[in-house]
């Protein structure tokens, strides 16, 4: 027996499991890359693609028409799907943790309405396309900010369940100044629709670049927090007998999931479940301990969300479907399913 | 030596309801102190203010230092919790669960280091749980489970263990066990344990001083032949009992049905128990004898 002992050793995420998480990942990326309604010469598209990194220069053979089609419309696209799906997938993770509730998400605390406010008001208010992203932005650290004040006065021992009820309240109250401002231009209601829905179509490099530093430090510090919230599993009551500085780790892990959110939301659009889905799927094949949890839900929620765009852009032919309800269409019966499993247990 | 644990006038409560008042309480290094009373007097609050979860009036000190200046991860490596109810994480395994106990040792952004998990591995050695390193808490059965939340709190290195009820749930064998364990690291690793215990019988026979807590106020404290008297007994816990001393120096307490009688014949007392009383040494001098007080005839 001590022999099995000592083969046992802490919870850790096995780098088995990440090559064929990344194998998954780059399989559904040269997918996403060669589909599409313009076909182009699978090698070629590698080519072009590997050409473009620094210090690699190779003669892909595609002309200019398909080259763009590669660099300037398919590869963004792509990039942008991995980056807003890994994101939404490790704050829906780090949320499901701090709060111990298996049905948190990144759109828990008001981030989407708060979003989906910031953005209505720049659809509205200006012609401007560009002004979407930095209002939505705003709107949903806004609204993160109000959830955690509400909280504040609402209790002063703040648990999980007074941040996800004013999260509740504080989302309530911005759809509805949202929805006022909708009804009062009714003339940009369908631009406002389309971005509610999520839409990765009009994806750009511009998109990447301003995502992507939200994006790497919502990683890092989610990331160096797994320990934290492995320790938190035993609620925040043991966690601080246990020596946890529970209010600093719950505010930094709140903090970086909801900025990686924030950056999500507003190149992106709303695009719900993504935070529900990938965590739930890895829980199920490599338990809970957010060693692994986190990690590996930053790599399949790329994966996925790089999945479900291809499915969006090619399930229609001669149309696309708005990723946000391809997501809804897949996460709503998986959230009834969570919700179902996790009433069992509780 | 400084004491371990040193309470005096201690005052706490929820919501400005007072639970505990004027509190005085010492711990030394290797003593094991119980804390009993009625259900409602305070004993979990009284846990919960020593190690600093309940903001407490009054002077709160574990080997020299106030609770209240110890920040959280150095107050954690001083005393470790077991609580009444510990939460048991769904999927966690036994090393997983007992390697929290290495939490305050690991800086803020770092893992465990090797050290951390040798030392998980000599607790479960020492507990033997060895064996039960890879398994998950919730598959585990009551009493390897306690096992297991008591390695958990070894894995501390804290020089005060701070048990709540730490047989809860457990049938009598495994109550035995799991205090029997908890007294070895006692005199192994010189710990002072502060226990809150309902049952009486196992207070007497482990601790060397019981606390009675009732009300939130402490009515007496003392080595347990000298506060478990029947007179005591029944004033705090409204319920008439027969205190029985044996020859060995331990002690059982009985409940007594209405009408003065123990519960019904061979279950309340062991085979070989002197029915006459049995005082020994200065313990059982200011006990009186073992005959029962009380209302309970009176009610009748």
């Amino acid at each position: 027996m001590t022999g099995t002992a000592a083969a046992v050793g802490p919870a850790r995420l096995r780098g088995r499991t990440l090559l064929a998480a990344l194998g998954a990942v780059a399989v559904v990326s040269s997918m996403s890359l060669l589909l599409g309604p313009a076909s182009v010469n699978p090698w070629g598209a590698i080519l072009e693609t590997l050409d473009r990194l620094p210090l690699v220069s190779i003669d892909s053979g595609l002309d200019a028409r398909e080259s763009a089609i590669i660099w300037e419309l398919r590869l963004p696209r792509l990039v942008l799907a991995g980056l807003v799906g890994a994101t939404l997938a490790i704050a829906g993770g780090a949320y499901q943790g701090v709060f111990r509730n298996p049905l948190a998400d990144p759109y828990l605390l008001g981030v989407a309405a708060g979003a989906g406010l910031g953005a209505t008001i720049a659809i509205v208010s200006t012609d401007v396309t560009t002004s979407v992203p930095p209002l939505a932005f705003a709107g949903g650290a806004l609204a993160v900010l109000a959830t955690y004040g509400l909280a504040r006065v609402g209790g002063r021992n703040r648990s999980g369940m007074t941040l996800i009820l004013s999260g509740v309240a504080v989302a309530a109250f911005f759809t509805a100044l949202q929805t006022f401002l909708q009804q009062q231009h009714a003339d940009t209601i369908r631009q406002v629709f389309s971005w509610i829905l999520g839409r990765l179509s009009t994806a750009g490099w511009g998109e990447v670049r301003l995502l992507l530093p939200y994006a790497v430090v919502s990683w890092v510090v989610l990331l160096a927090h797994r320990r934290h919230l492995d320790v938190l599993a035993v609620g925040e009551d043991e966690a601080g007998a246990l020596g946890m500085d529970i209010g600093r780790v719950r505010l930094v892990v709140v903090l970086a999931a909801t900025l990686g959110t924030a950056a999500a939301v507003a190149v992106s659009g709303l695009i719900g479940f993504v935070g529900i889905i990938v965590p739930h799927m890895i829980r199920l094949v490599s338990g809970p301990s957010h060693r692994s949890l986190l990690p590996l839900s930053l790599v399949m929620g790329a994966g996925f969300l790089v999945l479900t765009d291809l499915v969006a852009r090619t399930a229609m032919s001669g149309g696309e479907l708005p990723i946000g309800v391809v997501t809804a269409f897949v996460g709503a019966p998986f959230f009834a399913f969570v919700l179902g499993t996790s009433a069992r247990t509780a | 030596m400084k004491a371990a644990v040193h309470c005096r006038g201690v005052a706490a409560g929820y919501n400005g309801v007072s639970v505990l008042d004027g509190v005085d309480l010492d711990v030394a290094p290797g003593e094991w102190v119980a804390i009993i009373g009625p259900n409602g007097a305070g004993k979990t609050t009284l846990l919960r203010a020593v190690t600093g979860l309940v903001a407490a009036t009054g002077t709160v000190e574990l080997r020299g230092r106030a609770v209240s200046s110890l920040r959280r991860r150095e107050l954690a490596a001083v005393a470790a919790l077991v609580p009444q109810t510990p939460v048991i994480p769904e999927g966690m395994t036994v090393l997983d669960y007992v390697l929290l106990g290495r939490t305050p040792y690991i800086p803020y952004w770092r893992s465990e280091t090797v050290g951390d998990v040798d030392r998980v591995r000599q607790v479960l050695e020492d507990l033997d749980l060895a064996g039960f390193a890879g398994r998950v808490m919730g598959s585990m059965s009551g009493g390897e489970r306690q096992r297991a939340i008591l390695a958990r709190a070894l894995a501390q290195d804290a020089a005060v263990l701070v048990l709540d009820e730490p047989t809860t749930g457990l049938d009598l064998g495994h109550q035995q066990q799991v205090l029997e364990l908890v007294d070895s690291m006692r005199r192994r690793h010189g710990l002072a344990v502060l226990s809150a215990l309902h049952d009486l019988t196992l207070a007497a026979q482990f601790s060397d001083k019981v606390v009675l807590l009732a009300g939130g106020t402490v009515v007496a404290t003392g080595p347990p032949g000298r506060v478990l008297t029947p007179q005591r007994l029944a004033a705090e816990f409204g319920s008439d009992v027969r205190v029985q001393h044996f020859g060995d120096g331990t002690m059982a307490i009985v409940p007594m049905r209405a009408g003065g009688r123990p519960g019904p014949p061979g279950r309340s007392a062991d085979r070989g128990v002197d029915e006459e009383p049995d005082h020994i040494g200065d313990d059982a001098a200011d006990t009186g004898d073992d005959e029962v007080l009380g209302a309970g005839d009176d009610r009748m």
